[in-house]
Order: C-alpha cells, then structure tokens, then sequence
C-alpha cells in the first residue's frame, strides 16, 4: 500500500465533479459536522464554500486555539547548497540557470548556525539542491553533527531520500521533514520535471511514508499553489496529510501552503491563487484535519501573513534567507526564491505578541 | 489567603503537603508573561512543563523564568511517543535541575492524543525505579490505574475526555470506579473545559484537577483561573461535607413496610 493507489482513485475528473456541484446547503451542512469526509473537504474547496469563509475562519480559529494555544513556533531555513541536477521549470536553483553555486564548509555551517541562534531560534530547517554526489547524505550528516550543539530540532527539506538514508538522518539528529510534491497532477508533474532525479513522481510520492516508517518525528508536505488548479492540489495534499496520519499515528503531520512566487528562472504560474483562496485552503485543511500542523513561510508578504496568524496556522518563518551562505558570507548567491516577509526574528516576535501570540522558539528537545 | 487554600485539607502527593487542589499548565498562553497572575488567580502549587519548550540556553523567553520558587514543577514528556522516549525525557529534565517529578506523557497518536497505557506502565516501572514523583496521565482505565499504583506512581492522572476538546467528563463512570477503587490521589486531567466540570469532577471525590486549555483559551485567562479555583474548592468541600444519596422519586411513604406500625383497632 502507498499513497499513489489512493491517488490513482483521483487522477480522473469523476471525483472533482463535486467541486462544480457542490451548493450552499452541502457546505452549510458540513460546517456543522464534527468529523469531516473527505468529501466533506472538496466541498469546503468547491467555489459554494466561498461565501462561507468568515464561518469556516471562526470555526478553524476556535479549533486551532484549541488544539494549539495561542502559540506560535518560528523556524528559520538554513540553505547549505544550491548545487542541482534537476531542471524544474518552477525553480531558482534550476540547472540551467545561471546562478553562482556555492556549498558550505562545515565551518560555514558552523558561523551560519551561530548567527541564528544568536537569535533565539532553536528551530532549523536545512535545505538543498537536488545533487547528492555534492550534498550528500554523508555531509548533511556531517552538517547535523554541527548543527546539533546550537539547535535542539533540526528539519530538513532535500531530495527525497529511501527508508534506510532517512534513518541514516535521524540518527544524524534530524527529527523533521519537509517534502513537497509540488504537484500531484502526475502528468503536468513530468511536463515541470524534466530532467534529473526528481523526474520520478512515485519515489517523491513515497518518500514522506518512507521517512515515517524510519520513525521521523514529524513529516511536513505541501504542494506548490499555483503550478496546478489549486483545488485539486489543495484537495490531495490534504489526502495525502489525512493517510499519513491514519496510518503512521506516532508521527506529527503538518502541511505547509507554498505559493508560487516570482524567481530567477522567471517561469510564471499557470493559476492565480489569490489570498481569500489561501484562506479557504487553510481554513478547510483545519476543519478537515483538527490536528495538523499549517505553516506559512515568508513567501507571503508580511501583511497577510499577520492576517493569517488566526485562522490555523502552527508554524511561521522568520528571519528568512533563500541564499547560500546569506547570513555571514561577503557575497552571497541568489536565493530560490524571492523573499516576501523580511522582518527578522525580533520583530516577529513583536507582532506574534502584539496580536496575543506566544512566539515558541522552542518546541522540541533532541533525546538522542 | 488564595480561594483555594485549605490548610486543614491538603493534597498530598509523593510526601508533600500543598494547599491547592488545582493544577496548572504552561502551553497554550498568549503571553509566559501571563503565568505569574494565573499562579496568583488559581492558588496553585503544582505546575507542568513541557521540557520540550524549555530552552536552557536563552537568557529571556524562557518559560522557566515566569515559574516563582514556591511552585511545584512537574516537567511532562509531551512529544515522547513511548515509553523509551518518556524515561529518556524524564531523565533529562532531572539532570538539568527541573527535580524529580514527573508527568508521563507516553502517546503515539497524534490525531487524538491518546496515552499508550502500556508505554505509560512501563516508563512508571522504570522512573519509580530511579527515585522519581511519577504522576501518570492515562486514559480513564481502572484497570490499568491500579497496576501504576501497584507500580508505585504517586498519583494517577486519568483523563475526562481527550486532551483539548473541553468536553468535560466523558468518562465519567470509569473515573468513579478509578476514584472509588485507587489510594493514591486521583488527579482528572484533560478534557475539563468548565469551572463547574471540575466542581462536578471534585463531588465526585477525585483529589486534585489539572486546567490547561480551558484556562489559556478564555478571553480572560487570569480571571478563568479564579472561576477554576473557586469551583474546585466548592466541590471539595461539598465532597468532605458529605454529599445527600441521590433518589429517582420521592420516598415520603413506605408502602410495603408501612403495615408494621399501623394501630390495631381494640377487641
């Protein structure tokens, strides 16, 4: 059993029907349920849910405020290479792309980690290209030996990886994972997908449920809003959360709400998501899913992201930097992705409370 | 004097004597800041801490530092999926000066975060072993309640309905049994979402309550932790003061015995 036969389930139309013939009465009669069919969330997706947002917003609030506190945990990306094999079209760090690659030294690594916990953070999230004869798993691993005595959790978003390399990683330190499939519409997925490794649908597919099995503490997906009709992504990202939970219950699922942003590589979305569509994407995933966690990177201008912190999400960004080296090298590369939030950790920290947030800096404590 | 205050009745726990039958978490609050007041509103003695939130390091935002000296703290091993996972938490919350008490946090579901109650035995069997407080948080299991009492926990923690869902006592029948059969203080935790929950949970003879959520979730936290304390003190007391056996009708005649003290009319 994988995702993918689920998937299989929904690679036709027949499913998304509902989302053309859903009416008013269907997704009033959803939002007074108290368990939720998956069903029940395409309807809150459907075009019928829009005017129900401020209700779908009250009842997400109440259930997150619930389940979470009004706490928020903020994380930081940390980039150790832009080195890639891969030729997504969507993407800054493309091959084919012109741009200065660069890897950290482990001393690198070392200055980078000081410069964020300096900060306060505990959380970090390393990241990669898609070149594993540079960034190995042997030198993530050799990064996380560094990283350990400044960050008490470590997450990690690079290429997928089997069962046995994430098992490698944990016991390296790393406790999180963030993969998205970026699309799920398998066909428009070899059409963004080129060239290299990440080519293959089903082993990305798989790698969250293999990173579970390997005993990862939690696992993080998302798809890339805007390369696909948002509604169908948004509906099978949730699908994917929901069967990762069924089935792996000792792992913390969360789903992060990416939207295609501007890049070097100036491929434009196909789909315009708008921001009330973010809205109804999130408040839907927290009806659907009371529990899981919703992050929201800086991708998101500073602006909506405050209006954002009510709704459901868990987890925010801070203190971003998409570049190699960016926080303590002299010249730094380009970054994957533009940044639309640039406030550092401080001044999150004082919008989180001026808004009667908890800023978490802290939310997990590696016992290996 | 704190509404909860009651030196004539304490709850005892692993030797020690507090005045306040009203436990309190850290998580969920908008603000550390807000701790202190809640302390002070609630009358509490006992608090929990995720050892996962404490940062050693930081000099400020540390949720440590909003915990006054007089407090019993009692680190929890939320995100310990096991009973492995729980021991080797508890451990390290020891060694780094948080004492000897402990809440076992033992779930490896986080759809409802449910405690493994076999996990949660385990990791009991192992830490009493090593000299700690251990106060179990389990699902509202009799059974299983006694084997951590006959495991040396020094109290059990059942839960009223799952964690967060201020639903109140689901569990009702089975915390009386739990009540009613373990010697060892019964502490309700989880699920409690009203001040006349715990009030109820209290008549019903239970020792102590835990409030979390439904304490950082109200508009008004610090004035919550009032309303909590006074309704735990006024179930308590209705408790000790014995309550009146309930009857399902009135009992003002007694038609089957009655005869026995009719007059006999004379010969």
């Amino acid at each position: 059993m994988s995702f993918y036969d689920r998937y299989t389930v929904f690679t036709g139309d027949d499913p998304f029907r509902r989302l053309a013939s859903a009416t008013g009465c269907e997704v009033q009669r959803v939002l007074g349920k108290r368990i939720l069919s998956w069903e029940d969330y395409l309807l809150l997706l459907s075009s019928a849910a829009q005017p129900y947002l401020e209700q779908m917003a009250q009842k997400a609030h109440a259930q997150t405020v619930a389940y979470f506190g009004r706490t928020m945990v903020l994380y930081t990306p940390l980039y150790l290479s832009n080195f890639c094999t891969n030729s997504c079209l969507y993407c800054g760090f493309n091959r084919d792309n012109r741009i200065v690659r660069r890897q950290l030294t482990l001393d690198e690594v070392e200055a980078e980690a000081k410069a964020i916990a300096g900060t306060g953070l505990r959380h970090i999230l390393i990241l990669t290209g898609d070149a594993p004869a540079m960034a190995s798993v042997a030198y993530i691993e050799r990064c996380c030996a560094v990283l350990k005595r400044y960050f008490p959790a470590i997450g990690m978003e690079i290429y997928a990886l089997s069962e046995k390399d994430y098992g490698r990683l944990i016991r390296a330190g790393v406790d999180s994972l963030t993969l998205y499939q970026e699309t799920y519409n398998e066909t428009l997925y070899a059409r963004l997908h080129p060239r290299g490794p990440k080519r293959d649908y089903r082993f990305r597919l798989d790698a969250p449920e293999s990173a579970c099995r390997a005993g990862m503490r939690a696992v993080n997906i998302g798809s890339l809003l805007g390369l696909d009709d948002w509604r169908r992504d948004a509906f099978l990202t949730g699908l994917h959360a929901s069967y990762l939970q069924d089935r792996y219950p000792e792992t913390e699922i969360s789903v992060s709400l990416p939207r295609m942003r501007p890049h070097a590589g100036g491929y434009q979305p196909e789909y315009d998501v708008e921001d009330r569509h973010i809205v109804q994407i999130m408040t839907a995933l927290r009806l659907f899913m009371p529990r899981v966690g919703i992050t929201i990177s800086t991708r998101e201008s500073a602006r909506f992201r405050d209006r954002l912190l009510p709704l459901g999400v868990t987890r925010m960004s801070a203190g971003s930097c998409t570049a190699v080296g960016g926080r303590t090298a002299d010249k730094e590369t380009v970054g994957q992705f533009d940044i639309s939030d640039e406030r550092s950790v401080p001044e999150m920290a004082a919008m989180l409370r001026r808004a009667g947030w908890q800023p978490v800096y802290k939310d997990w404590q590696a016992i290996g | 004097m704190p509404e909860t205050a009651n030196q004539k009745d304490p709850l005892i726990i692993g030797g020690q004597t507090f005045d306040s039958r009203l436990l309190i978490g850290t998580g969920k609050y908008p603000s550390d800041d807000m701790i202190p007041r809640i302390i002070a509103a609630s009358g509490s003695r006992i608090i929990t801490v995720a050892l996962r939130r404490v940062d050693f390091e930081a000099d400020t935002d540390n949720v440590m530092q909003h915990i006054p000296g007089h407090m019993q703290l009692l680190p929890n091993t939320s995100g310990a999926r096991n009973a492995e996972e729980a021991v080797r938490i508890a451990r390290l919350a020891r060694a780094i000066g948080c004492g000897n008490w402990v809440k076992i946090e033992a779930i490896p579901d986080n759809r409802n975060l449910l405690p493994d109650g076999h996990a949660t035995l385990t990791a009991t069997e192992i830490l009493v072993k090593e000299g700690f407080v251990v106060l179990p948080y389990i699902n509202a299991d009799p059974v299983l309640a006694r084997q951590l009492e006959d495991a040396g926990a020094d109290a059990v923690m059942p839960l009223g309905a799952p964690i967060g869902t201020n639903r109140g006592l689901t569990t009702k029948e089975m915390l009386q049994i739990i009540i009613d059969e373990i010697k060892v203080p019964v502490v309700v935790d989880a699920g409690i979402g009203r001040p006349s929950q715990a009030c109820e949970a209290m008549e019903m003879g239970a020792d102590a309550c835990l409030v979390n959520t439904a304490i950082a979730s109200a508009s008004d936290p610090v004035a919550m932790a009032g309303a909590f304390a006074r309704a735990i003190r006024a179930g308590r007391q209705a408790w000790t003061a014995g309550l009146g056996s309930v009857r399902w009708q009135a009992s003002a005649s007694s038609p089957l015995t009655g005869f026995l003290y009719e007059q006999t009319g004379t010969p």
